[in-house]
């Protein structure tokens, strides 16, 4: 790699953005240097090991996230809103849907989610914390490093530019040179590492730490979808672990993998990839399902429509989705055999999901129903999800796909399946969970701006995808003539992209106004909810309960609410003990990161010599014999005193 | 106070991995055996190491959970099946066989 080459040069584009980037991190030093908030970002965030606070920095990671992934649908938007465009090269169109992708589902849709679980799952539990506290600011701080590492790719080296799915053997050395998928390569398998040990860490914490009563089929729908997602995780993160060691073997170090004429197989790529990606899937859409969940039951005010059948459809879901994931590439030229066998395991699918979404209208059926914004998320989600739904089994028949593959078609399918599955289910629990978070409520009539944009924008967006997709359009490309009379349907998607911005701004000004403005006077229980998590504090004090509460049917606090078993005793209340801070998880993940930035380089002796910060944060970590601290009773009740008023 | 003793399984455990993954990679690349023996050598080692790993690291003969551990290994060897016959069913069959 050429030094002069170590800067993304010649696009005005990036250089703005270049200039961007430094005038904000200058910014944000010199503020935070200002205000002489250093110290305290670092005891009470850099640090942390409170589930609380690190599900916090996940979510704001996800946002920020979000908001890139989203400027690089605007600009694929925008590039193809009118014939002949040229906004983006053919070059940098493909470094953004590259760009989008990977951003959108690992690093928009996976933190977002896993945010929302670290703050509510232990909460709904009865615990006060994960089983394994640094590991799980180590999870943190590894995906962080990896989204970062990532992220620098489209100012320094170059980004990705094979497609978020990186198919051989055009993301190898040969047909892709550059840097590029160096850097898909490496910041992938750094924060693949943090959602492995995140996956550990929620099966040992809801099978090890549950309150006493809390059996499995007294869980909530939200902590199940969890566990089956964590069980998930591990069994197909490794998956991935292993092919991006092996395109990195083959990229870095010359090994042939990949390549046919070494002896490889570039299929088999395609085949590894999809082994974890189609459970990825679900990984993501299953813990959305517990929201919606959580959220119907709430505003219905009702108990979840048949609850055993829900927790057998998740487990059944879980159960085939890896079981399906030659769907992606029946064109690859498999026999007729696999194409049937995978076809039928696809539609399979539908099977239990269409219980869930009967047992959500069932579960609304005759319900008080309150039209909050959480539950407008989740009964826009209902239909939208449905007509992704739908698509998904058209594709699922092999020999039809054969017309479907890889045209608008497709990308209109899945864009209504992770949107409404992923996206509204994370505005759903952003809207809902708020409160636990942060001690206020989002602004309800913002927040109905931000849901009517939101909802038009991306209906306006998506849906002409599936007519010019039937009409041959195939995706990933950055220009075509006005004789296809593609272009209306296109610009009138650019239009929608437009509003689906706009909605995202109105949630950026709604937590804003919200923050200035809205009340802090909620109480523990603002929407009269139904699990352990509303017997808390808004904001959770740092040791989630006082006395850990014992469970004696579904829907815990609805039941202790209605039997007046709310209030705690001064004599129950012991020491609590709480793990203590740590400084190893972050400096550890900076550590790869640096090893991570010079692999990508293929700077190999560099990396090598760095290495040693790896290693040495291992041992430190081993000799850390830090046990914990304890809250004193007496604190603890002051606290709860506080919250609770008069006891 | 937790009792602190020396993890010496961790560190059997994670040297005979390592051991085992290099006789792995010496078995493909420094000897000369026919590829499908080599296949069988290597894939005889790494059931050895994913014993070590069940037994030196995930404690599979400690504890009481006997349910579940049995649940995982029928769950894990079901896996295993299904991304191993299932990948070569798929990468032998259609085209690439002709």
């Amino acid at each position: 790699m050429d030094l002069s080459n170590f800067f993304v040069t010649g696009d005005p584009l990036i250089l703005g953005s270049q200039i961007a980037i430094g005038l904000t991190m200058v910014g944000l030093v010199v503020l935070i240097t200002y205000l002489k908030k250093w110290k305290w970002l670092w005891e009470e965030w850099f640090t942390t090991v409170d589930h609380k606070k690190i599900g916090i920095m996940y979510i704001i990671a996800g946002v920020l996230m979000f908001f890139r992934g989203g400027v690089d649908g605007l600009m694929m938007r925008t590039q193809t809103s009118r014939p002949n465009m040229e906004f983006l090269d053919a070059q940098h169109y493909n470094e953004v849907f590259t760009t989008h992708g990977v951003v959108m589902i690992l690093f928009m849709a996976m933190p977002l989610l896993i945010g929302i679980i670290n703050v509510v799952m232990p909460l709904q539990i009865g615990a006060r914390d994960v089983a394994f506290p640094k590991l799980n600011a180590l999870s943190f701080w590894t995906f962080f490093v990896g989204a970062m590492l990532f992220n620098v790719s489209f100012v320094i080296g170059g980004s990705p530019d094979a497609g978020w799915t990186a198919y051989m053997p055009l993301a190898g050395k040969e047909f892709s040179p550059d840097i590029g998928n160096n850097y898909y390569a490496i910041a992938l398998q750094i924060a693949g590492i943090g959602t492995l040990a995140s996956g550990i860490n929620f099966i040992v914490t809801i099978l090890k730490m549950r309150a006493p009563g809390m059996k499995l089929m007294r869980m909530p729908m939200f902590t199940w979808t969890t566990l089956v997602t964590s069980v998930l995780i591990v069994a197909a993160f490794p998956i991935l672990t292993v092919a991006l060691a092996q395109m990195s073997l083959d990229r870095i170090f010359g090994a042939h993998f990949f390549t046919v004429a070494a002896g490889g197989d570039p299929m088999l790529w395609l085949n590894l990839f999809w082994l974890w990606g189609h459970p990825e899937v679900y990984i993501v859409v299953l813990p959305a399902f517990g929201m919606f969940s959580e959220v119907i039951a709430t505003f219905s005010r009702k108990n979840l429509f048949g609850y055993a059948t829900m927790v057998l459809s998740i487990v059944g879901i879980a159960f085939l989705s890896m079981l399906v994931w030659v769907h992606h590439f029946y064109t690859m030229g498999n026999s007729a055999a696999v194409n049937s066998v995978f076809s039928i395991t696809t539609m399979m699918i539908a099977i239990p999901t269409g219980v869930k979404i009967f047992n959500w209208l069932f579960t609304m059926r005759k319900g008080r129903i309150k039209f909050s914004n959480a539950m407008l998320w989740s009964l826009a989600f209902i239909p939208c999800f449905t007509i992704g739904g739908v698509t998904g089994v058209m594709l699922a028949m092999a020999a039809a796909d054969y017309q479907y593959h890889n045209t608008m078609f497709l990308v209109a399918h899945f864009h209504y399946v992770l949107i409404p599955g992923v996206v509204f289910a994370v505005f759903a629990g952003l809207y809902y969970w708020w409160p636990k978070m942060f001690g206020f409520k989002l602004n309800e009539k913002i927040g109905k701006w931000h849901f009517w944009l939101f909802i038009i924008g991306f209906n306006l967006t998506f849906m002409p995808m599936f007519f010019i997709g039937l009409d041959g359009m195939s995706r990933r490309m950055y220009t075509y003539s006005e004789s296809t009379g593609w272009g209306p349907w296109l610009l009138l998607s650019a239009i929608g992209a437009f509003i689906l911005a706009a909605g995202f701004a109105a949630l950026v000004y709604n937590i804003y106004w919200s923050f200035r403005y809205a009340s802090r006077d909620i109480g523990g229980d603002p929407w009269d909810a139904r699990t352990l998590e509303w017997a808390t504090a808004s904001p959770v004090q740092e040791y989630n309960f006082a006395v850990v509460p014992e469970v004696s049917d579904h829907d815990e606090f609805w039941n202790m609410k209605k039997a007046g078993r709310t209030k705690i005793k001064r004599e129950d209340i012991k020491d609590i003990h709480m793990p203590s801070s740590s400084g190893i998880p972050i400096l550890f993940s900076i550590a790869l990161g640096i090893v991570g930035f010079f692999l990508v380089f293929e700077w190999i002796t560099l990396a090598a010599i760095f290495s040693v910060l790896i290693i040495a944060g291992l041992i430190a970590n081993s000799f850390d014999y830090d046990d914990g601290y304890h809250i004193p009773a007496e604190k603890v009740w002051e606290t709860e005193r506080k919250w609770r008023g008069d006891l | 106070m937790l009792k602190r003793q020396f993890p010496l399984n961790h560190v059997v455990g994670f040297l005979l991995s390592i051991v085992l993954t290099i006789l792995a990679a010496l078995v493909a690349m420094q000897t000369d055996f026919a590829s499908n023996i080599k296949m069988w050598i290597i894939g005889t080692l790494a059931v050895f190491q994913a014993l070590v790993q069940l037994i030196m690291f995930m404690h599979i003969t400690e504890g009481k959970s006997g349910q579940i551990n049995i649940i995982n290994i029928v769950y894990s060897v079901f896996l295993a099946v299904v991304i191993v016959a299932g990948s070569i069913w798929i990468l032998t069959t259609g085209h690439a066989a002709h």
